[in-house]
């Protein structure tokens, strides 16, 4: 069954079991205010859920007793308890429909005109009419119980007791309700907060247990602390929902606004299953919804300007949810026309929020982000939809109130990007234990982009060392970090505790964090442990501190403050003023710096380390000497059931050694259809560390992609690729040296499994990177997918689409119209050569005449390949 | 047992008779503070200062897996700071479901005080003392002045 309606059945049969009791109180004491809005409530969101989910029967019944119930509670009509009976007849009808509904998923058939008639009527002030409603003929699935027809001759006044009856047809609503239970939020909250502790409690008795040697404690105390980790993961899942849940409401919304704004609007949603906190998600719901709207207002084009864009008239808004490494990523991604930088630009000026000078230095992304700021809305026309100035700013503050980050991608003419980055749940987050001015704080995981040890500003003469240096402008410190300049502030400063003087002469620790846009530095005298904490609200009284976000209680029992990163960057004047620190650095830096690489680090040819990234070592193998043959010159080792060359790095083999080290690198050539597999001989083998890898690139070595930091030691990363091919043309002694130049990018199209299985190897010998296809319509899907080759060779006879017509095709245009195309065919005639030329082959060479190919490659790509 | 415990109460209100408090004392000072109010007394405590809090704000502690503001009696009532490293003791109070320790000097006895023996503040009061007290009960030796632990507790945010 539909889970919309399966919610709807659950949550009804809820509310027409209170609006029995209801009623009947409301008959007892008329005039009970609080009881009858209470059940023109129950009736009124029954009423709009029927509208909603398409029940018309329902929905019918529903409304006419809604409109007693507005004549009740605006005093025009009195209760009697006729009219109690009539709109509890109408409610047993309600049931009937709803136990109806549980059964089939659909609306029953029935005739409910008598009815609605007598609740018009008394809705209307007319006495009750004589006749009394009949209860409509059950349809067959519903096991409604005979006597209801029975009754149905019954006067009004009797009424109240087929209310029994339908009760009796709740067993058939049992399979809807039987598999999950209502539980009071309040009592998962308590249970969280029980749990919460119970997790401090462990984390105590854990650090008790660490400080006592062989206690009987232990063992227990390990069982201990696995059930309360079970636990808490149990009690987590129960407060989990899918994010589904926050987007169900989105789809209606689109299609009203699509109305509303006469747009086509298309809302493709992803990862909808993915799962957060209800409380992270009943806060993220708002911002979610204002997101869409945004994109839909102002984002989308109308029909007419996206058609004169070149774009579908459709536009699309995509949702996409995803877990990242304890976090919930959401992108909210429309197709539109992107950011109007220059609008924006025009109101950062108007509004005062930067100089024009100030605003010419900004990068676009930049610029973007003043949508973030207070009362910015850059809509032209304000609409009812949006623009009507809670903007952005607001999406913001709640997205940071919950610990969130948000961002922006826009293109001019592709559309914009919202990336909404928020904690899996509120009630236990990662934090970073730190001490400033002796006392500890944590600062939430979320934040912390990395930690820089500097040397304090007495130290400066240690500025020669590779450790960074706070320097100040007019007492203002900052931080050369990554030739890029750092502001920061000192917490103990910030915080006004007495400064630890001690650790100012000393090396002070960075947290470098994000807030935004803007990177800020924290300076702190001591970084600890991350740790698993439990967030707590602070007390009231303390809460105009915006530098907390909250407090907790560490294993060891203390509490401490957790330091709100947003409010100290809002208090230092950053939040707003993007800094323009994190821009200017091109992102592809950031990327490479942010992310972590296994190095493998050995000795080679020399005392410098090289380095090689270890995924792409298949085995490090320790061979002995005598198992080393030498076949045509070239050092082989029979390995696991073949021949492997062996390429020693420095260029000769040690014979002297008993055991080779070697690096076994297999790479398996799918244009071959096979995997070639060599041996890097080294010296010694030094080390695996991870890092992250930058490499100064350097083309002039043959064989090494550069030089790159490595465990503080300039280290070369040698270029596997390159002694792959070195390797296998030795071994295959096509005498290439290609040097390491990139080779040329053939293509080949030939219909024929033979012809492609027996040219593709021998062009790949020749050292052309070669791709193959079986047809003309899938190399020219190559072509739309964007990929590039330096020649094409084609066979003429192809079933559907020809060389003729495929050459004519590319010679018609798109990004390999210029490239040289050599036809391949059987049939070698002048006639047939001069109809390839007409339909615009550069060369015309026999299928079978080798040496004519490459002899026509070579001279279609000039001097490209060294050939022997 | 119940209805003892519910009638007691009762009894005293009805009768006007007897009052309980638990006292403590400030700079010398008795106080007193009705026992419905007190949640529990501590001895000393680690207390984790916060910083830019009011000064009235002596810092957190933890009682039992749960976070509580403790208040610098002292302070709050505009008395001069405990001499360095003498032991303080709290009296913890519950407000709007958020739980204050009250730092003290000492926490003494529970006095069940009849009636008759309180009177309001005198109007020559010092203000610190007359905005957080109801009155004063007279003990036979000495005086208890009775804390008005709903008003102790009203910090104004800004301190």
């Amino acid at each position: 069954m539909d889970d919309l309606l399966a919610d709807f059945l659950t949550e009804t049969n809820e509310s027409l079991a209170e609006l029995d009791l209801a009623l009947v109180r409301l008959e007892r004491t008329p005039d009970d205010a609080p009881t009858l809005s209470l059940i023109f409530r129950l009736v009124h969101t029954i009423k709009g859920t029927c509208g909603f989910l398409g029940l018309p029967r329902l929905e019918h019944v529903a409304h006419a007793a809604e409109n007693v119930l507005v004549k009740v509670r605006d005093g025009v009509l009195a209760v009697t308890p006729d009219g109690i009976s009539t709109v509890l007849f109408g409610i047993d009808r309600i049931k009937e429909i709803v136990a109806g509904l549980a059964v089939s998923g659909s609306e029953p058939a029935g005739d409910d005109t008598t009815l609605v008639a007598a609740l018009n009527a008394l809705a209307e002030g007319r006495a009750a009419p004589a006749a009394p409603p009949t209860p409509a003929a059950p349809p067959a699935p519903v096991p409604v119980p005979p006597p209801v027809p029975a009754q149905a001759a019954a006067p009004i006044a009797a009424a109240p007791e087929p209310a029994a009856e339908p009760a009796d047809a709740a067993p058939a609503e049992a399979p809807v309700a039987g598999q999950t239970i209502r539980v009071g939020v309040d009592v998962l909250e308590d249970l969280m907060t029980l749990v919460s502790e119970l997790v401090l409690t462990r984390n105590q008795l854990l650090q008790l247990a660490r400080n006592q040697e062989d206690s009987g404690f232990s063992v227990p105390l390990q069982r201990l602390s696995h059930i309360t980790s079970d636990l808490q993961e149990g009690v987590m899942k129960t407060r989990m929902q899918p994010i589904g849940n926050a987007w169900n409401k989105l789809p209606r919304l689109v299609r009203d606004l699509a109305r509303e704004l006469d747009k086509r609007i298309e809302l493709v949603q992803h990862g909808a299953e993915t799962e957060l906190d209800r409380q992270v998600l009943e806060l993220i719901k708002d911002p979610l919804t204002h997101m869409v709207r945004n994109s839909a207002d102002h984002g989308l084009e109308t029909p007419a300007e996206r058609r004169a864009a070149g774009k579908p008239e459709t536009g699309r808004i995509t949702l996409n949810a995803f877990h990242e490494g304890g976090h919930i990523i959401i992108e909210v991604a429309d197709d539109g026309r992107g950011l109007p930088v220059d609008r924006i630009r025009a109101k950062v000026l108007t509004r005062g929020l930067a100089t024009e000078a100030e605003l010419a230095g900004m990068t676009d992304a930049q610029v973007h982000r003043f949508i973030f700021r207070a009362g910015f809305s850059t809509a032209a026309v304000v609409t009812a939809v949006s623009g009507r100035g809670v903007g952005m700013d607001v999406v913001k503050t709640n997205i940071e109130r919950i610990g969130g980050t948000i961002d922006l991608k826009s293109a001019a003419g592709q559309g914009t990007t919202f990336l909404v980055k928020i904690p899996l749940t509120l009630a236990i987050v990662s934090a970073l234990i730190v001490q400033a001015g002796r006392e500890r704080f944590a600062i939430p995981q979320i934040s912390v982009v990395e930690l820089v040890r500097a040397a304090g500003i007495g130290g400066a003469a240690a500025a020669d060392r590779t450790e960074s240096r706070i320097e100040r402008i007019n007492g203002t410190p900052v931080l050369r970090l990554r030739d890029r300049l750092l502001p920061l502030v000192s917490l103990a400063g910030l915080l006004r505790l007495e400064q630890d003087t001690g650790a100012q002469e000393a090396s002070q620790c960075i947290v470098v964090t994000q807030v935004g846009a803007s990177m800020l530095g924290i300076i702190v005298d001591r970084v600890f442990d991350t740790e698993e904490i439990v967030v707590k609200p602070v007390a009231p009284i303390l809460r105009h501190i915006t530098m907390f976000s909250g407090n907790t209680i560490l294993g060891d029992g203390s509490v401490i403050m957790i330091l709100d990163p947003n409010g100290i960057a809002r208090a230092n004047g950053i939040a707003g003023s993007e800094s323009r620190v994190a821009e200017t650095a091109p992102p592809t830096t950031v990327a490479q710096s942010e992310q972590r690489i296994a190095m493998l680090l050995f000795r080679a040819g020399g005392s410098s380390p090289k380095a090689v990234p270890l995924s792409l070592v298949a085995r490090l193998e320790d061979i002995e000497r005598d198992r080393i043959e030498i076949s045509a010159g070239q050092p082989v080792v029979q390995y696991r059931g073949r021949l492997m060359p062996l390429v020693p790095l420095s260029g000769t083999l040690d014979t002297a050694k008993e055991r080779q080290a070697v690096l076994v690198f297999n790479d398996v050539d799918q244009r071959l259809g096979r995997d070639r597999c060599m041996g890097l001989v080294v010296d010694e083998i030094l080390d695996v560390v991870e890092d992250r890898l930058k490499v100064e690139l350097s083309g002039d070595r043959p064989g090494l992609l550069g030089t790159a930091v490595v465990a503080g030691r300039a280290t070369d990363v040698i270029d596997t690729a390159y002694w792959l091919t070195q390797a296998t043309q030795d071994w295959f002694r096509a005498g290439q040296k290609s040097g390491g130049a990139r080779a040329p990018q053939l293509l080949v199209v030939e219909d024929s499994d033979f012809f492609r299985n027996l040219l593709v190897p021998a062009l790949s010998a020749e050292g052309y990177e070669v791709t193959a296809c079986d047809s003309a319509g899938r190399a020219l899907r190559l072509r739309e997918a964007g990929v590039t080759f330096d020649a094409v060779v084609s066979d003429i006879e192809m079933p559907e689409m020809d060389g003729l017509q495929f050459v004519r095709t590319l010679r018609a245009g798109g990004a390999w119209a210029g490239l040289p195309v050599i036809a391949l065919s059987g049939r070698v005639s002048a006639a047939e050569m001069a109809a390839g030329r007409g339909a615009g082959f550069t060369d015309y060479v026999g299928k079978f005449d080798r040496a004519a190919l490459l002899a026509s490659l070579r001279q279609c790509l000039g001097e490209a390949v060294h050939a022997s | 047992m119940g209805i003892t415990v519910l009638e007691r109460p009762a009894e005293a209100s009805a009768g006007g008779d007897e009052r309980v408090f638990v006292t403590l004392t400030v700079a010398d000072q008795l106080c007193g503070v009705p026992v419905q109010a007190v949640r529990d007394v501590l001895g000393e405590q680690v207390i984790t200062r916060i910083p830019l809090a009011p000064s009235e704000i002596a810092g957190s502690l933890n009682l039992r897996g749960r976070i509580v503001t403790a208040i610098d009696l002292r302070r709050r009532l505009g008395l001069p700071d405990a001499p360095a490293g003498t032991p303080r003791m709290s009296v913890v109070a519950e407000q709007g479901s958020e739980l204050y320790a009250l730092l003290v000097d000492q926490v003494s006895e529970v006095l069940s005080l009849p009636a008759d023996t309180f009177e309001r503040n005198p109007p020559t009061l010092p203000p610190e003392w007359a905005a957080h007290s109801v009155g004063i009960h007279r003990l036979e030796d000495r005086l208890m002045v009775v804390l008005d632990v709903v008003r102790v507790l009203a910090l104004a945010p800004e301190g």
